[in-house]
């Protein structure tokens, strides 16, 4: 009965965003204003229309309605009631609705708040969005529907899925179900699949704002970008915050002790970031000086493109991946709409080109200006490279029908010396003017950073001889972190003599007075730790592997393991344990007792290796259980010891502050843009009052 | 043609190397506990998994994998380099086994096209930024600079400054 509730539903909800679509664009296109209004009220209602079918099958989930074809897949009776709950996006039916509920929730936030600051472009950014929420809808009504019953056929071996009753057929209703992937039994489902959703539909709203101003004809103005500045920080931040908890779990749980393995999901997740991060900069240079209005619109159609890239990735498991766990035949509409939003939306830029001239024009090579715009070519090198590398296996089996695999090796050596050239860009540009800047003052302000780097870099790479790379790696970190460090420590001094302030004073008045220039630099700041923590992973890694018996030690990297006993137990969520207890010394005492764990689904028939892990700020210590001997007397184990890799996280939570301070407004302070030019103030007032 | 043969070769070396494994077990005599299960990683990792999608060898644990982890102990205690035994992967599997992307052929584009890229891009910045640069000196050169008092200018652009 309910799942009938859900499915009317959504049959309503997809009718209602596909009129909404129709009539904004009529509304819009004949001036009736009329239209648009009954667009926008189809368009809000749309949100409730979504929230009872995801209410219906996170109920169905809780309540083990396992009639339903997708709670009999992704639900059990041994699974916890938050992973019940969390199932709602693990599987491909599911998190589809749960996509298109967050982008008609999006789309109801913008209109209900910006309704009367935009006008003009409201009709279209009603199209633009409501014709992706509609895509999204129609797939899930009509390709992958969660209400989809199980029933057997007279005669037939396998179950038959479908909405209505076949006929000669049974409801077919299942004792238990088959329940999650064991690998997504774990904390990290209840974060990164929502905040890495958050992230790719987010970026709807900017884009939707950028057609409509584009179709309008309006973004000469440029007002597109103050309205979406917030949005579009929403949805970076959220995908920054997908892709370090994703990094996190993967860490966690897919045993082999890193956070970042190229695979294709990865990379699909990767991509937008980096040219949503070109965006993020590019609308700046607009902002301020009018300039890259071209770049804007590239980049972020590019952006919400890759997002959709990214969805079909994961998705449709079209590029075979170890995180594609569901697959069905969603790959032609996908790829269908992601051409027809790419094409359709080049086409409208390459209609309107003339519209987006830029009001200023470059004085100089060493300016803030050539930096952002060396800065986005960067960004789309590194993007290109990764999207490269990703399809490249499609590409090669459909030409040669050679299948090949494109590993890390690849992107490590493509990428690095474009992060690192982005890294080093980083440190340097905040320093740089806009408009112009004399060499002599850039070198007066970059000498002090260099010089402490090379010292640190020094010190650093004499008490640990390792790869040159990583030398190179450690002093970029030390420049920029000191170059980031040098202007805080100005601003303070500058207050402090100033004012009179006591230094803590000065700094919490420095941030407050400029949220976004100083929230910039806490996340860039976060940046440069996460670089630290690559650049760990990267270059100072260690692993042995070894099988020992009792009482026997293995060692790497100057720690010890010692096994002591196996011990064997069955756990929560139908699992069997087997469990080995070491003591991990560091030459002498024993520092820590660990149990790394193999942890063995029995209905899935899946072993999860658990690790033991002992953290600090400088190492950790990454023991995983390999194997044993039916006796346990003797264990197979592996060791990484990761340097500096947890300051990944701790640079990932810097990011997130940094960026809540960027966000936050500042009350009663104008924002300096490029309007507030001496030309134009000839003509004002202004001139006599001064 | 010449893949053909080369597999031929590659063949015929592992028959070979099978044959002559007793004598380079003596070889290795001088290396207790050789090969460790840190060389079967050492050569694993620069595999992946021939079955399942995207799966470094070194770290798949399927039944398969492990076979082939103990395939190259064997190999290694047999004494076959590296080399031989990711060549031989390559014969057996094909291609997709090689972590690393080949330098040869249609594969070599997913090297080349990133490289190319980025030096097209920096040429394209260059024109891009030289072509502003050329619009400055024809829009300067229409509109006649306004007059503004000196120390009038020099407040405001401080202001930006301070707002920026």
């Amino acid at each position: 009965m309910l799942a009938e509730i859900g499915l009317i539903s959504l049959t309503i909800a997809f009718i209602f965003s596909l009129y909404a679509t129709f009539a904004s664009v009529y509304g819009g296109w004949r001036g009736r204003l009329l239209w648009v209004e009954s667009a926008r009220n189809a368009a809000l209602l749309v949100v409730p229309l979504l929230t009872i079918p995801v209410i219906v099958i996170v109920y169905s989930l809780y309540t083990f309605d396992f009639s339903l074809a997708y709670v009999y897949d992704v639900s059990s009776r041994a699974m916890s009631p938050f992973l019940r709950v969390a199932a709602l996006w693990g599987g491909q039916q599911g998190s589809v609705l749960f996509w298109a509920w967050l982008m008609a929730a999006f789309v109801g936030i913008v209109l209900l708040r910006k309704w009367d600051r935009d006008r003009e472009l409201m009709p279209y950014v009603i199209f633009v969005s409501m014709l992706t929420t509609t895509f999204f809808v129609g797939v899930v009504l009509f390709i992958t529907n969660p209400f989809m019953r199980l029933w057997h056929i007279e005669g037939a071996a396998e179950l038959t899925q479908a909405l209505f009753q076949p006929l000669t057929s049974m409801p077919y209703l299942p004792e238990d179900g088959n329940g999650l992937n064991p690998l997504l039994r774990h904390f990290g489902m209840i974060g990164h699949p929502p905040t890495t959703y958050l992230g790719f539909t987010g970026f709807v709203i900017p884009f939707a704002f950028a057609m409509a101003a584009l179709i309008t004809g309006q973004s000469r103005r440029d007002e597109w970008i103050l309205t979406t500045r917030r949005w579009t920080l929403f949805a970076w931040i959220f995908l920054s915050i997908g892709l370090i908890l994703g990094g996190r779990w993967a860490y966690d749980v897919l045993g082999w002790g890193g956070f970042w393995g190229w695979d294709p999901v990865e990379n699909a997740m990767l991509m937008p970031w980096l040219t949503g991060t070109a965006f993020l900069h590019s609308v700046m240079m607009t902002e301020k000086r009018g300039m890259m209005k071209k770049w804007n619109m590239a980049l972020i159609i590019l952006t919400y493109s890759l997002s959709l890239f990214g969805t079909f990735i994961t998705r449709t498991g079209v590029i075979s991946s170890v995180h594609a766990f569901a697959k069905t035949a969603l790959g032609p509409a996908f790829f269908a709409f992601i051409g027809f939003t790419f094409l359709g939306s080049l086409t409208i830029l390459y209609l309107r080109w003339d519209t987006l001239k830029s009001d200023h024009s470059l004085e100089s090579f060493i300016s803030r200006e050539a930096a952002f715009v060396l800065q986005n070519m960067l960004f789309l090198a590194v993007t290109f490279a990764v999207f490269w590398g990703t399809v490249f296996p499609l590409i090669s089996e459909l030409v040669t029908g050679t299948k090949i695999t494109v590993g890390p090796p690849y992107f490590q050596r493509v990428t690095g010396p474009l992060f690192f050239a982005l890294v080093l860009l980083m440190g340097i540009a905040p320093l740089v003017a806009w408009r112009k800047q004399a060499a002599r003052t850039l070198g007066k302000a970059i000498w002090f950073p260099f010089a402490a780097s090379l010292g640190i870099a020094a010190i650093w790479g004499a008490s640990h001889r390792m790869h040159p790379a990583s030398i190179f790696g450690l002093w970029l970190v030390a420049f920029v972190l000191s170059a980031i460090l040098a202007e805080f420590w100005k601003g303070v001094q500058a207050r402090r003599t100033t004012r009179n302030e006591n230094p803590f004073t000065a700094l919490f008045n420095l941030i407050g007075r400029n949220h976004r220039r100083y929230g910039g630099y806490i996340i860039h700041l976060g940046v440069v730790l996460i670089a630290t923590g690559v650049i760990g992973d990267a270059y100072f890694k260690q692993e042995t592997q070894g099988t020992i018996s009792q009482g026997e030690v293995l060692s790497v990297g100057g720690y010890q393991l010692e096994f002591r006993e196996l011990l064997g137990y069955p756990g929560s969520d139908g699992r069997q344990i087997v469990e080995a207890v070491t003591s991990l010394s560091q030459d002498g005492p024993i520092i820590r007792e660990l149990t790394p764990r193999r942890d063995y689904f029995v209905v899935q028939e899946q072993p999860v290796t658990v690790p033991g892990v002992y953290s600090t700020p400088g190492v950790d210590v990454y023991v995983m259980l390999i194997g044993w001997d039916d006796l346990g007397t003797s264990a197979t184990f592996k060791i990484y010891v990761n340097s500096l890799i947890n300051w990944v996280w701790i640079g990932g939570i810097v990011m997130i502050l940094g960026t809540m301070i960027a966000t936050w407004s500042n009350p009663g302070q104008r924002e300096a843009t490029y309007v507030l030019k001496p030309s134009v103030l000839t003509s004002h007032s202004l001139l006599q009052e001064g | 043609m010449g893949n053909m043969k080369r597999k031929l070769i590659l063949l015929l070396l592992t028959i070979v190397a099978n044959f002559s494994a007793v004598s380079i077990v003596y070889a290795q005599d001088g290396q207790p506990g050789y090969p460790t299960d840190d060389d079967v990683n050492r050569v694993a990792k620069k595999l992946y998994c021939p079955v399942c999608p995207n799966t470094p060898l070194d770290v798949c644990e399927t039944k398969a994998c492990q076979d082939w982890r103990a395939q190259i102990r064997d190999q290694l205690s047999q004494g076959w380099t590296d080399q031989q035994i990711i060549d031989y992967f390559v014969t057996q599997y094909g291609e997709r086994v090689l972590a690393e992307p080949q330098r040869k052929g249609f594969t070599s584009l997913v090297w080349f096209l990133p490289l190319t890229a980025v030096l097209i891009g920096t040429g394209v910045v260059y024109e891009i930024l030289k072509s502003w640069r050329k619009q400055k000196t024809a829009t300067t050169a229409v509109s006649s600079p306004p007059k503004i008092p000196k120390e009038l200018l020099e407040k405001i652009e401080r202001e930006i400054r301070e707002l920026d």
